[in-house]
């Protein structure tokens, strides 16, 4: 039986969470190396342009009481070493704009002497970043403020920025592939511990019901532990099963045997006609019961079993013939043969005995209950179709319109056997047999005239 | 003498076919072939002797393309696309520096192909500046002036010479006047920068009295008919080309201390209606250096795309917003204050074309 | 025959040996397993019936040590448990067969001689009267050297007769004796098998005389 999968793969959920580890470990890469990249572009811009503004602030002078300015050739050399971007700039003299781009967005009233002032305008269509540097100057005893702005265009900061994201996306991807790949290998081989405890499981055979004793990582263990817990908790409850089968027949089957074994003897004892006919009915009542609870017991036992089978090497000829000898005295109690048709001398098949024995037994039983006396149940072992078929033919009255499937219900009887005592239980065991064998169970009318056959169908 | 105006020289080419712009243009043409259907409008400050063998190669591989070009100076040019927003699709200049401002102000569209990435780094901008010749500056000197003379090597030897022969030399020194010439400021800015020796030049050239152009065929021409004993900043690849059918007494001097190379450039302004024609244009230039034919006939020295042999750029004035520095209207003013003092000028250190540049 | 019953349940017991008796067997009847080595040491049996659940010991440790000793008196085992789980233990230690509680005296005397027929060699178990020997076990009669075979119901219908000469048999007590109570028997059947022994029997010192309304009586003629 397969368990049932509620929660899903263990193997997918850990990959699923390393994954989501792996990605996010990713963005929070790919993020702080673009930002730190985004942070050192702009920081380089300010710097470079508070550098520019400086140079010409500091190349400001006053000549015979008049404030020269000079802008310094190197300038705009160190702004566009950097990058491609345009480059603006304006200086106001006491609030007079004396040089520059005019209309490059300066409030000169913001800027404080000595500290290079940033911020971030629209000219010409375009984002730059403008540095303002004051300077105070005294000619001719009249205060002089100049501030000198520079601007740049920030594409080539962006793009440098960009650049590092791209890197970084290129670098964070492929971390992530990478990781992606190992924690495949690491789900593996995290559950490589888990798989060998099942492996270990399975190979074992039905009856081992040792504890396990393999190492197994501490992760592991408490399952392990569990497993044996269970297994010694399988393997008592499963002697008690046994045990109560054993016990429970024990308590119907002798209290029976003293009720039949007394109205037997009553039986030969007594020469009342009314009182042999009640004997008589006890006698009959009794072999009820006691059909009635074997096969009950039958049942019970095959069903326990066929869920915990004890699969060997069968001969199966072995095993259809001990049946037949088993079966012998009371066919010939009914006056009838049961003749085994001779065959193979082995076929070998993987069975539980005990199953294929109950099952051939109850066929056998079925057969004899129903055959008239004087008459002969054939029982047959071939190999139809490379699969091994056992086949117990009777010539006694067939199993009427009640369909096969019907039959091997439980407590449903052919519909033309009310005179025969029986629990209807037989080919419920047989059927149950059969299928905890992966076989088939045939019942069609005998070939050979009157009767039935039926047959099991194993694979081989 | 100062040659003050362009007009003067150009007026005859004039078409003022778009009045209500105020730039002005030296001379347009067009180049049309039956049941053309596309039109490119090229504005450039390159002549169209050099250029037309280069358009007739272009429609000769791009078929239906009508293209008319637009000659005009460098701060024309930019004037016309920086405050004015002139419709062309294409605009070639030699003032580096100007290219530049119209990238770096937003007024140009980047463009790229498999043929600008193969242009070396130091040759492009933003992928909308693109460089497709190389041309140094260098000293022509008449031969008939120097006959008696050693060659000089070097701005010292100049200066040496020039002070030494105040004879030879009186009036007979000619330069670009960079207050109207881009491509002039462009140079003396750069030697400024190379070297303090260009103020010593600048002073011994003022004290003898020094011719100012607009351009280098002008200085070439004088150069040819003696008018100038030499002329200092001719662009190398039009004294070139002039020499080749000229009378033979120019000589093109390469100093050894340091010389300026300009880099030519193409970009497609912003206002540019056909912006794949221009880009097709672009590359097309950018492959000239494939095209020997051509650069014989132009006689542009085109810059190898890479992977067609290593160049060496050591004296490419740099390709970048640092040449926006002396754009700068203060940094412009000052420095043509000390040049004209150099050169001894009177006047106004400021010119026109300052304004027009710088509001 | 001679047997020996070894069954802790004294009610039984003793309604088993009366029953026994009944058929003219001797019975020895026992409760445990000491008290029946005692008995094995001082009679021989033809038969011992042997129950497994004994006060002092299982029987199948008697039946081992039984074998052990070398005797080897028939057993037949009866067991209240299942058939299933006792049948294999059982005939591995030597018993020759097993019953099932309750039996049938019938079953129980057909699986005697099925026994005893497997075990003859040891014992030949022959009865004469007059002219005719009669072979219990083979079921056959010897009528002046002539071998005559009585099948199954013949058989028990002759031993019964046999057994008892002299005595009159009603024709319901064969009934009962004849057929166990879930088959269907009836007189008609015991007089077929009366005409068919008087057949067999045709030329023999033994007469089967049908005593009108009162039975059959079987009787020698010398």
């Amino acid at each position: 039986m397969m368990p049932r999968v509620s929660s899903g793969s263990i193997r997918l959920r850990l990959t699923t969470q390393l994954v989501v580890v792996a990605a996010v470990l990713s963005i929070v890469f790919v993020y702080s190396v673009w930002s730190v990249g985004k942070n050192t572009a702009e920081t380089t811009q300010d710097k470079v342009l508070s550098a520019a503004a400086a140079s010409i602030a500091d190349a400001l002078r006053t000549e015979r009481g008049e404030l020269v300015v000079d802008i310094p050739y190197s300038t705009f050399s160190m702004l566009e070493a950097i990058s491609d971007d345009r480059i603006f700039y304006r200086i106001i003299v006491n609030g007079t704009t004396v040089t520059g781009y005019e209309d490059l967005p300066a409030d000169p009233s913001l800027v404080d002497s000595r500290v290079p002032h940033f911020s971030n305008n629209v000219f010409v269509g375009e984002d730059v970043r403008t540095v303002a540097v004051k300077r105070s100057f005294s000619a001719l005893g009249v205060p002089v403020d100049v501030v000198v702005f520079v601007a740049q265009t920030r594409a080539g900061y962006t793009r440098i920025a960009s650049d590092v994201l791209s890197v970084a996306a290129w670098v964070g991807s492929g971390f992530f592939l990478f990781a992606i790949v190992l924690c495949l290998v690491a789900s593996q081989s995290a559950l490589r511990p888990l798989r060998e405890v099942a492996r270990a499981v399975e190979r074992r055979g039905p009856e081992d019901l040792r504890p396990m004793r393999q190492l197994t990582p501490v992760e592991i263990a408490p399952l392990v532990s569990a497993l044996n817990g269970f297994i010694s908790r399988l393997e008592s409850s499963l002697i008690r099963a046994e045990e109560f089968i054993a016990d429970a027949a024990h308590c119907l089957r002798t209290p029976l045997a003293m009720i039949r074994t007394n109205a037997e003897i009553a039986l030969r004892t007594t020469r009342s006609t009314p009182s042999r006919q009640a004997l008589r009915e006890i006698l009959k009542a009794a072999d009820e019961s006691s059909r009635s609870t074997g096969q009950l017991l039958d049942h019970a036992t095959v069903t326990f079993r066929s869920d915990n089978m004890k699969v060997e090497r069968v001969d199966v000829v072995s095993l259809v013939a001990d049946t037949i000898d088993r079966f012998e005295p009371v066919a010939e109690m009914k006056g009838i043969k049961l003749l085994s048709t001779p065959g193979r001398t082995t076929v070998d098949c993987r069975a539980d005995p005990v199953l294929l024995r109950s099952a051939l037994g109850n066929i056998i039983d079925n057969a004899i209950k129903y055959s008239p006396a004087d008459s002969v149940i054939r029982v047959s072992t071939d190999l139809p179709l490379d699969r091994i078929r056992i086949s117990v033919c009777d010539q006694g009255r067939g199993f009427g319109e009640k369909s096969c499937e019907m039959l091997t219900g439980r407590f449903t009887r052919g519909d033309n056997v009310e005179d025969i005592i029986g629990s209807g239980l037989g080919l419920t065991i047989v059927a149950k047999v059969v299928d905890s064998h992966q076989g088939e169970l045939c019942i069609a009318s005998n070939p050979e005239g009157a009767g039935t056959c039926v047959s099991i169908i194993l694979p081989h | 003498m100062r040659i003050d105006h362009l007009a003067a020289l150009t007026a005859a080419f004039v078409f003022p076919l778009f009045p209500a712009w105020s730039f002005e243009i030296e001379l347009e043409r067009n180049f049309t072939r039956p049941g053309n259907q596309e039109q490119l409008d090229i504005i450039s400050t390159a002549d169209l002797g050099p250029f037309t063998p280069i358009i007739s190669a272009f429609q000769d591989e791009n078929p239906g393309i009508d293209i008319r070009y637009v000659v005009a100076s460098s701060v024309e040019l930019f004037k016309a696309l920086h405050a004015e927003n002139a419709s062309f699709d294409l605009a070639i200049s030699s003032a580096m520096d100007l290219q530049i401002k119209l990238a770096n102000d937003g007024k140009s569209v980047p463009y790229t192909s498999a043929t600008t990435s193969r242009l070396p780094g130091w040759a492009k901008w933003r992928n909308e500046v693109f460089a497709f010749t190389r041309e140094p500056a260098v000293l022509l000197i008449s031969r008939k002036a120097f006959s008696a003379l050693p060659v000089p090597r070097t701005r010292i030897e100049l200066i040496e010479l020039v002070r030494s022969h105040p004879d030879v030399f009186r009036d007979r020194v000619g330069t670009y006047d960079v207050r109207s010439s881009g491509l002039g400021y462009l140079f003396a800015t750069q030697d400024s920068r190379n070297s303090e020796v260009y103020w010593r030049l600048t002073e011994v050239f003022g004290q003898l009295g020094s011719r100012l152009y607009c351009c280098s065929a002008e200085m070439i021409a004088d150069v040819e008919n003696g008018t100038l004993a030499l002329a200092y900043n001719v662009l190398g690849s039009y004294a070139q080309r002039e020499l080749s059918d000229g009378g033979g007494n120019a000589q093109l001097v390469t100093f050894e201390d340091y010389y300026n190379v300009m880099l030519r450039t193409a970009l497609i302004p912003a206002s540019a209606t056909n912006v794949s024609g221009a880009g097709r244009m672009i590359d097309f230039l950018l492959r000239l250096d494939l095209r020997p034919d051509l650069v014989e006939r132009s006689g542009f020295p085109a810059i190898p795309l890479s992977g067609s042999g290593g160049l060496d750029n050591t004296n490419s004035i740099h390709l970048g917003p640092s040449l926006l520095v002396f754009l700068d209207k203060l940094k412009r003013r000052k420095f043509l204050e000390y040049w004209s003092s150099s050169l001894r000028l009177d006047g106004e250190p400021g010119d026109r074309a300052e304004q027009r540049i710088l509001e | 025959m001679r047997f020996l019953l070894v069954e802790d349940n004294k009610r039984l017991s003793k309604a088993v040996a009366t029953r026994l008796e009944l058929d003219g067997h001797v019975v020895d009847d026992v409760s445990d397993i000491d008290t029946a080595e005692t008995m094995l040491g001082v009679a021989e049996y033809d038969m011992i019936l042997l129950d497994l659940m004994l006060p002092d010991g299982s029987g199948s440790d008697f039946l081992r040590s039984l074998r052990s000793k070398d005797n080897g008196t028939p057993v037949i085992v009866i067991t209240a448990r299942t058939e299933l789980t006792d049948r294999v233990d059982t005939l591995d230690l030597g018993a020759d067969d097993f019953l099932v509680k309750p039996f049938a005296f019938p079953e129980l005397q057909a699986r005697c001689r099925a026994v005893l027929r497997r075990k003859r060699g040891r014992s030949v178990n022959v009865a004469k009267l007059g002219n005719v020997a009669f072979d219990i076990l083979d079921g056959t009669l010897t009528v002046n050297g002539q071998v005559v075979t009585l099948r199954n119901q013949e058989l028990r219908l002759f031993e019964i007769l046999f057994c008892a000469p002299q005595r009159i048999h009603s024709k319901a007590h064969l009934v009962d004796r004849l057929f166990s109570f879930g088959d269907s028997g009836s007189e008609n059947a015991v007089e077929v098998y009366i005409a068919r022994l008087r057949k067999k029997l045709r030329g023999s010192d033994l007469r089967l005389e049908t005593l009108r309304g009162r039975g059959y009586r079987l009787s020698s003629n010398s």
